[in-house]
């Protein structure tokens, strides 16, 4: 019995999109939260919260298509296939977000407005289609003879849907939080109060959720209800409570790093509780990671430049936050 | 309902290859560029010549801008393998996958940690850690081309894997990314890379030449860009014969396609078709002009050797003779052009009037753009005459596309097409703007060394602040 390659393969692809939810959360998130927020200087100290990092977080999102090819090359064709046009959708929405964020920059004042909405218009579009791509996932996909049954529509489904305005929200959360971090003075009290009801709407949003999976998917109901998985699984559930109320706590008075943080924990909690939904499935309803995975010498060819690299990301990806850490201030852009 | 009547497997192709028509534009400008800055640093250090520095800065912010470009453009090819091609992914992912993974893993680690230090790097580190950055970013590039070609060079000439349950599974990795067609593809590949960038930096240095911009920065990239097209285009043109003499013995189909030529006379040997009309029904080449037995001069080295035609594959084995004719003669038409343009270059040269003959800067202005469309005709070459094969000889491209609708293709390409051509658009037209404003001396008050001085490391594009218009306000 040797290594579980599809196994850590799985972790390494989850991990690489809990990365990318988490860091393209937030920057994705600022662009959801500029409809709320007019002033041409506020949206610029906003925007300059996450230009120094936002394309490194972006990069993830290209490990993870790459990485879900090499190790489960099945999943990958299948459900990008199924998924073609909200994957198209995402991704055009992630083009639009990222040039339109650079155009702003350099447009000069008439046409700064214009790169303004293409901003905010790729941020939600981008948002939504992760939440609509993740709603149909769960959803299932029956495979026959390497093709979904289905059509080119079939992921659009009232779940998908409210799938995508969860994310949509979730991403709201990050990016408000976030803004507290990174700001202070008139614009970060503005944040704070949009921060609660951002908040219980994705409570809603995740109790819904939580309702709704189980009762359309027995397997999901048996893996959360049956005994003794009750028990294991009953922490995810007070976890999301206490996080809840931990962010509301720290948002009394003069929030600092607090409410980020414990969104974060909120959001991974959130992430965790699909992990044990689907697990080991990275095809609900029933292709399971060792059904999908490629051959072991493809699996062990790119785990070593992935245990070589990934590391490195990781720290450089540290040191750059670090670099960046404090207050951004209306005007001192780094631009 | 479908768009004028294409199949769908025609307008996957059709997105496939408009998709990285428009990518494949920045990573070949990237690895040149790259290339062209460490030398110039280089220079800089050894001769303690300040001309090189403003070039350094002045390329800098071009190539900036054009490795954005690129990581935008290349997001949706990560995952157009699956939304198209998934039974090629079901079938192949096992050595693309692995493949990208290196080749996401390395552009990763290059912009992590030396583009940083490359773009925004002065005044934090000393000349010599900074010449050390640019250079690996130079390496970084090039190993990153090295293996997307490894992963295309297996698709043309496939071995060092085993078929198991109609899954290629790989045995040899060593044999599968060096396998017969890579290390050709990859030596054209590179040197078309350096020469494109060459004809276009001798192109924005002519263009200010005929502007009457002559101060020494913008004389001597004209004079290193001359330079390295007289060299690099005979070399390219010899490594492109190698590559051809390979294509002859791994895809005779292709080359039988290239060149037009349908079948043999015993005993006689094959022309060389300049110009015809190869009809695929008719199985004939119309209206050529030919010279006779070059071809088989060019392939066999012999007068009177042969080479298969097209009526020894089956139809459904025959590449599309037209497209990939005509593409082979842009291409190396062009390749001819450039020569001529690197000979002439280095006569003007020779007579001391490099910098002042209008017909050379003209030529050299209008060759600006040729070395790309010859990379992109030259990937015509190579990927429509590998087919109807997706892998070469194991997988059918018919039997490799996703089962789309003809509709749902439609409106996938209509959204792509629309919103590459506004984005993509807008950053050339950027990147020209930046070409025009020309180097600056680092002598006048405007030129801080590189980016602002407080400026810490970011993104490429934050290298960059000249505005994207020239009006200042609104009207």
């Amino acid at each position: 019995m040797g290594i579980d390659l599809p196994l850590i393969w799985f972790l390494i692809i989850g991990f690489g999109i809990m990365m990318y939810v988490i860091m393209d959360g937030f920057d994705l998130g600022i662009g959801i939260l500029f409809p709320l927020i007019p002033g041409r200087e506020d949206r610029d100290t906003m925007v300059n919260t996450v230009a120094p990092v936002w394309d490194g977080n972006e990069t993830w999102l290209v490990l993870g298509g790459a990485g879900l090819m090499a190790a489960f090359p099945k999943a990958y064709a299948v459900l990008l296939s199924a998924l073609y046009i909200p994957a198209l959708c995402l991704l055009a929405g992630l083009i639009w977000r990222g040039v339109s964020f650079e155009f702003r920059f350099k447009a000069d004042e008439a046409h700064k407005p214009f790169w303004d909405k293409a901003f905010m218009a790729g941020s939600f579009v981008a948002a939504f289609f992760q939440g609509v791509i993740l709603g149909a996932f769960l959803d299932g996909h029956q495979v026959v003879n390497g093709v979904t049954v289905g059509n080119a529509m079939s992921w659009l489904t009232p779940f998908s849907v409210f799938a995508g305005l969860g994310i949509v929200i979730a991403y709201a959360l990050l990016g408000a939080t976030w803004l507290i971090l990174k700001t202070d003075g008139l614009l970060q009290s503005r944040i704070k109060d949009m921060t609660r009801p951002i908040l219980l709407a994705l409570l809603a949003a995740m109790v819904i959720v939580s309702l709704w999976t189980p009762l359309t998917h027995a397997s999901i109901a048996a893996r959360w209800f049956d005994w003794p998985n009750l028990a294991f699984f009953a922490p995810v559930p007070l976890l999301v409570v206490v996080s809840a109320y931990a962010i509301l706590r720290s948002l009394q008075g003069t929030p600092h790093a607090g409410p980020f943080v414990w969104s974060l924990i909120l959001v991974f909690l959130g992430y965790s509780g699909l992990v044990i939904s689907i697990w080991p499935n990275i095809l609900p309803p029933d292709i399971s990671i060792w059904d999908a995975a490629a051959p072991p010498q493809s699996l062990g060819f790119a785990l070593v430049g992935a245990l070589l690299i990934i590391p490195f990301i990781l720290a450089y990806t540290a040191w750059s936050y670090y670099v960046f850490r404090g207050k951004v201030k209306a005007g001192d852009g780094y631009h | 309902m479908t768009m004028l009547d294409f199949s769908a497997l025609d307008l996957a192709r059709i997105q496939f290859g408009f998709t990285i028509s428009f990518h494949i534009i920045f990573p070949a400008i990237t690895i040149g560029l790259a290339a062209f800055l460490a030398v110039l640093e280089g220079l800089w250090l050894w001769k303690n010549d300040d001309t090189y520095l403003e070039l350094y800065h002045f390329w800098s912010k071009i190539f900036a801008v054009n490795f954005a470009m690129g990581v935008v453009s290349g997001l949706v090819m990560a995952y157009q393998f699956g939304t198209n091609w998934s039974f090629y992914s079901q079938f192949a992912g096992s050595i693309t996958g692995p493949l990208l993974v290196y080749e996401v893993l390395t552009a990763f680690f290059l912009e992590a940690g030396f583009l940083g230090v490359m773009l925004f790097g002065w005044n934090k580190v000393g000349r010599s850690l900074h010449f050390f950055a640019t250079v690996m970013v130079a390496l970084g590039t090039m190993i990153s081309a090295t293996w997307i070609l490894a992963s295309n060079s297996w698709m043309q000439t496939p071995q060092g894997h085993e078929v198991i349950n109609g899954v290629v599974v790989p045995v040899d990795w060593i044999a599968v990314i060096f396998n017969p067609s890579f290390p050709y593809r990859l030596a054209h590949m590179v040197t078309a890379a350096m020469l494109a960038t060459a004809l276009f930096v001798g192109a924005s240095g002519a263009w200010h030449l005929l502007r009457g911009h002559r101060q020494p920065a913008v004389k001597r990239m004209f004079s290193m860009a001359l330079w390295m097209v007289l060299f690099t285009a005979p070399l390219q043109i010899f490594i492109g014969d190698m590559h051809g003499l390979n294509t002859l013995k791994h895809q005779p189909a292709k080359i039988a396609a290239v060149e037009g030529h349908w079948e043999n006379t015993p005993g006689e040997g094959v022309p060389l078709i300049l110009f015809g009309l190869p009809d695929m029904q008719a199985e004939a080449t119309r209206y050529k002009i030919e010279i006779p037995n070059l071809a088989s001069l060019i392939l066999t080295h012999s007068k009177d050797g042969q080479i298969p035609g097209l009526k020894e594959f089956a139809p459904e084995d025959r590449p599309n003779s037209p497209i990939v004719f005509w593409s082979f003669r842009i291409m190396a038409g062009l390749g001819m052009l450039m020569l001529l343009l690197g000979l002439y270059g280095a006569w003007a040269r020779w007579r001391r009037r490099l910098y002042e003959s209008l017909l050379l800067t003209r030529f050299a202005l209008w060759m600006g753009p040729s070395g790309l469309i010859a990379i992109l005709a030259g990937w015509y070459v190579t990927e429509i005459g590998r087919q109807p094969w997706v892998v070469y000889g194991l997988m059918r491209t018919k039997d490799a596309v996703s089962n789309h609708s003809a509709m749902t293709l439609s409106i996938g390409l209509i959204i792509l097409v629309a919103m590459y051509l506004f984005i993509f658009g807008l950053g050339i037209a950027y990147m020209l703007r930046l070409v025009k404003q020309g180097p600056e001396s680092l002598h006048s008050e405007a030129a801080p060394h590189g980016p602002s001085i407080n400026q810490r490391p970011a993104r490429p594009l934050s290298a960059v602040n000249e505005p994207m218009s020239s009006t200042t306000k609104a009207p």
